[in-house]
């Protein structure tokens, strides 16, 4: 299954790029974000996540569909 | 309306509001953040602001259509700055128009209070002295529903 990951903030400056296909066995939000997780060793904490797949926010527990659109949420801090 | 923009929106006059033109409404509540240059002790230089514009945008839409259904209000408005900002500039504007002003204030304060708790915007600071870092409300990662404390 492929997974569009996008980038953000915090989480961009461990991961270093600000998007990238991935191609994964993940069945869920919370399996992908492990997998990251190991490879960027991302410093916030998972529990200040939000999480949005096709830009609606969603449980950790959302299944996976192929091309989502998956976007791991550092705490925002608009106005 | 709820619109991300790169553009600077200091002078609401450049922003040719639609929402301005009712002759119906009798209230207009303008709520206007700007960039202040002190926060928690550090001196604050200048600001940089990340969107996930689609779903900003998208989330902030739905913001404004539920103060347009939970207040009983002409019409609701927010712009919101993306980009560099630097001190004094205008982060975010919210108008809200009524036939009456109690309504204009409550929608006004519901929209920007829920705008930062909802919308995927991010702030970075910039600071004289100390490394910039990005701003996070910790407690809103803990609490979601943001009913049990208040954004500056």
């Amino acid at each position: 299954m492929q997974i569009n990951v996008l980038y953000f903030a915090s989480l961009r400056d461990s991961a270093k790029i600000s998007s990238e296909l991935v191609q994964t066995k993940a069945k869920t939000v919370d399996e992908l974000f492990e997998f990251l997780n190991d490879k960027y060793s991302f410093e916030i904490d998972k529990d200040l996540l939000r999480v949005a797949v096709n830009e609606e926010y969603k449980s950790f527990n959302t299944p996976l569909t192929n091309n989502d659109i998956i976007v791991f949420i550092p705490p925002v801090a608009g106005g | 309306m709820f619109q991300i923009v790169e553009k600077n929106i200091n002078n609401l006059s450049d922003l040719k509001l639609e929402i301005l033109d009712n002759p119906t409404v009798g209230g207009i509540v303008y709520f206007q953040g700007v960039v202040r240059n002190h926060n928690e002790g550090k001196d604050v230089k200048s600001l940089e602001y990340e969107a996930y514009t689609p779903m900003a945008n998208k989330t902030g839409q739905e913001i404004v259509n539920k103060a347009k259904e939970k207040f009983d209000i002409v019409d609701a408005y927010c712009i919101h700055r993306k980009g560099h900002l630097d001190i004094n500039d205008t982060a975010v504007w919210v108008i809200t128009t009524s036939h009456h002003r109690k309504e204009a204030y409550e929608a006004s304060q519901y929209i920007i209070d829920t705008v930062k708790g909802e919308v995927p915007i991010w702030k970075k600071e910039h600071y004289v002295n100390e490394q910039a870092q990005w701003i996070a409300c910790h407690r809103c990662g803990e609490h979601h529903d943001h009913k049990d404390h208040k954004h500056d």
